[in-house]
């Protein structure tokens, strides 16, 4: 499929293969160490018009592929998760409010998100509500021309970075039909960002918890003007999401296996490099079997969902799949490499620990085959 | 305020530039071909001069059909239309007949300012601007590593080995711009989309009143007699540090020879 991309969309990818390798590539290690995401990086994103890529012009977007918009982030995220990822989370956040915003709240919110001017987060995990949403405890009470938000969000992707945050929160006591969604700014009063959470890696992308307390939001802030919508919400922006985290593990396995390679071509034990050695060889060639799998599959579910078909089956089959994927291609990558893959000489080991987050992110592979098995269990045969 | 900015194909900068032995010129075909890497700062400085002053600004590129994907790439940082000059009479042509067909193509088009780069990273002699100039009569600010607009006037500063001076003329003029002189931007997506609508106008020698005999392998004022492929990289010096310091003083002599200090 990659090879035979209409012609714009070969453009759109050697822009950003271009920009990865020159603008992105160079300065991966310092915004790392630094614990700091690259905003500098996401505003060029933004002025390169692929901040938007999947919206409509009326807002500003390219009306773009999926497919496209996949190739895009794991070329992204094949240079610098954390940015790859940061897209993939902004165009999460994105999709939720262009999806079920009123007009006047599409013309309002998302403009300045298609265009990179806004970091746009998702705020649905809470400390007790993680794989079990609805299960969520954060409040928003109506009171007069606001609501007022209490309660914690937790697990936040740029929390304390992000210009608009889009935050499900209860509004009544039904399971899901009792959660609301809402377009929260980052100057909300009554609304504070807790330190950013000590992780594994992914370092140059904050996660954070979001503290509300008796916060007022503009009642015109509800997203879509209804209440009891949020679970909607969520739901059809996991899927998306979904997909975009498999593009980063795509892109994260093509990484491991670019850095694997090389290596193997260069270091020479007993007189010859040692990917002529098979043990090394046929390490490298699963790697590459399962990135190229994992890409096809990505790709596939992408289409599906262009086309219209429901992907919520094949979205979480390319999450599981292509994280575990990851997983296990960085890992060999580490092994290839050797003693050099556990210094931090060598990206190997960052790309390890990057690929654990990945298992875990935007529901736990364990969630995914839940997905996939109750789907088995009522839907189609495939 | 209209500006033009001619820019050129040239081979993959990356890669080797086969001679191709017959008509002694560089063997297109077996190269891949690129925008002239100094053409992005030229273009970068008329994509700013249309963000300060609204200037109109046209790509204008001497070169055959093939090279039309370089005209769109340089439409794509958001300039707004491009003249080419095709026509088989210019193959072979040297820096004084590239000159001629481009101040011929001004002379066909409406224009205050035009913005060059310095040299090309195929020829590098760092001749047409000025030839252009000259031909046409107008003032010459070349090797500009600042460019300002005031007015009627241009002003730039001019690079040289021991800083810049400053200089303006009078427009309409030629500048020539140095790569210090800005931080190009990449295009943007739309910008790419959009570049491929533009206007493009494709203009032949006599469109715009070239004597044929003028230009092209037959009226090159320069002849190449003969040429040799680059030598191979000599093996580098290594200086072995055996705590003495003898070492440093090898390495500041090296250095001090190559005047590098």
């Amino acid at each position: 499929m990659i090879h035979t991309l209409p012609e714009e969309q070969r453009h759109l990818l050697e822009l950003v293969e271009g920009f990865a390798r020159t603008e992105v590539a160079p300065v991966v290690e310092s915004y790392e160490q630094a614990h700091e995401f690259p905003r500098p990086l996401f505003d060029q994103l933004g002025a390169m018009d692929l901040t938007g890529l999947p919206f409509a012009e009326a807002v500003g977007g390219s009306e773009l592929p999926y497919t496209a918009v996949s190739l895009v982030i794991e070329e992204i995220s094949r240079a610098f998760l954390a940015l790859g990822l940061g897209l993939s989370v902004h165009l999460l956040a994105t999709f939720g409010i262009d999806r079920f915003a009123t007009p006047e709240q599409r013309e309002r919110f998302v403009p300045d998100l298609v265009a990179g001017r806004m970091l746009g987060a998702y705020a649905l995990s809470e400390p007790g509500s993680g794989s079990d949403a609805a299960a969520m405890v954060a409040r928003a009470r109506r009171d007069g021309e606001v609501y007022r938000l209490d309660g914690i969000k937790a697990w936040v992707t740029h929390g304390g970075v992000a210009d608009r945050y889009l935050v499900m929160a209860r509004t009544g006591p039904h399971r899901t039909g009792g959660i609301s969604a809402f377009v929260v700014d980052a100057d909300q009063p009554g609304m504070s960002v807790a330190p950013p959470e000590s992780k594994i890696g992914m370092w140059a992308s904050p996660t954070a918890q979001l503290v509300f307390e008796d916060a007022p939001v503009p009642a015109d802030r509800l997203l879509g003007g209804e209440e009891g919508q949020g679970f909607r919400v969520a739901m059809a922006s996991l899927d998306g999401g979904r997909l975009g985290i498999a593009a980063c593990a795509v892109g994260l396995s093509q990484a491991a296996l670019d850095v694997a390679r090389l290596y193997a071509g260069e270091r020479e034990q007993f007189g010859r490099p040692i990917v002529e050695h098979q043990g090394v060889g046929f390490l490298l060639a699963d790697m590459a079997t399962r990135t190229e799998a994992a890409r096809t599959l990505v790709l596939s579910a992408a289409d599906r969902r262009d086309h219209g078909f429901d992907v919520t089956r094949v979205a979480a089959m390319a999450k599981l799949f292509a994280t575990d994927a990851a997983m296990a291609t960085t890992t060999e990558a580490v092994q290839v490499l050797g003693g050099a893959g556990v210094t931090r000489d060598y990206p190997a080991e960052r790309y390890l620990r990057e690929a654990k987050i990945l298992q875990i992110v935007e529901g736990t592979n364990q969630i995914q085959r839940l997905v996939i098995a109750r789907s088995l269990a009522t839907g189609s045969a495939r | 305020m209209k500006v033009i900015v001619p820019v050129k194909r040239v081979p993959d900068t990356a890669g080797d530039k086969p001679i191709d032995p017959n008509d002694r010129t560089v063997d297109r075909d077996s190269v891949e071909s690129v925008l002239c890497p100094v053409n992005e700062f030229s273009i970068e400085e008329g994509v700013r001069l249309k963000e300060k002053h609204g200037a109109e600004v046209t790509v204008l590129l001497v070169g055959p059909d093939s090279a039309q994907p370089i005209v769109r790439k340089a439409l794509s940082y958001g300039l707004d239309a491009a003249v080419q000059v095709s026509d088989e009479g210019i193959a072979g042509s040297d820096a004084l007949g590239t000159a001629r067909v481009i101040a011929k193509a001004l002379e066909s088009m409406e224009w205050d300012l035009v913005v060059f780069g310095n040299q090309s990273a195929d020829a590098r002699t760092c001749l047409v601007p000025a030839a252009v100039a000259e031909l046409l009569g107008v003032p010459s600010l070349t090797f500009a590593r600042y460019l300002e607009v005031d007015g009627d006037k241009a002003i730039a500063h001019r690079e040289h080995e021991e800083g810049w001076d400053v200089v303006e003329a009078p427009l309409p003029a030629v500048v020539s711009v140095v790569e210090a002189i800005n931080d190009p931007r990449y295009p943007s997506f739309k910008g790419i989309m959009a570049a491929k609508s533009k206007p493009l106008t494709v203009k032949s020698l006599a469109d715009i009143g070239v004597d044929p005999a003028s230009v092209g392998a037959g009226g090159a004022a320069a002849t190449m007699y003969a040429f040799e492929p680059r030598p191979p990289k000599a093996a580098g010096t290594v200086v072995e540090d055996d705590g003495s310091g003898a070492a440093a003083e090898q390495l500041a002599d090296w250095m001090t020879e190559k005047k590098f200090v």
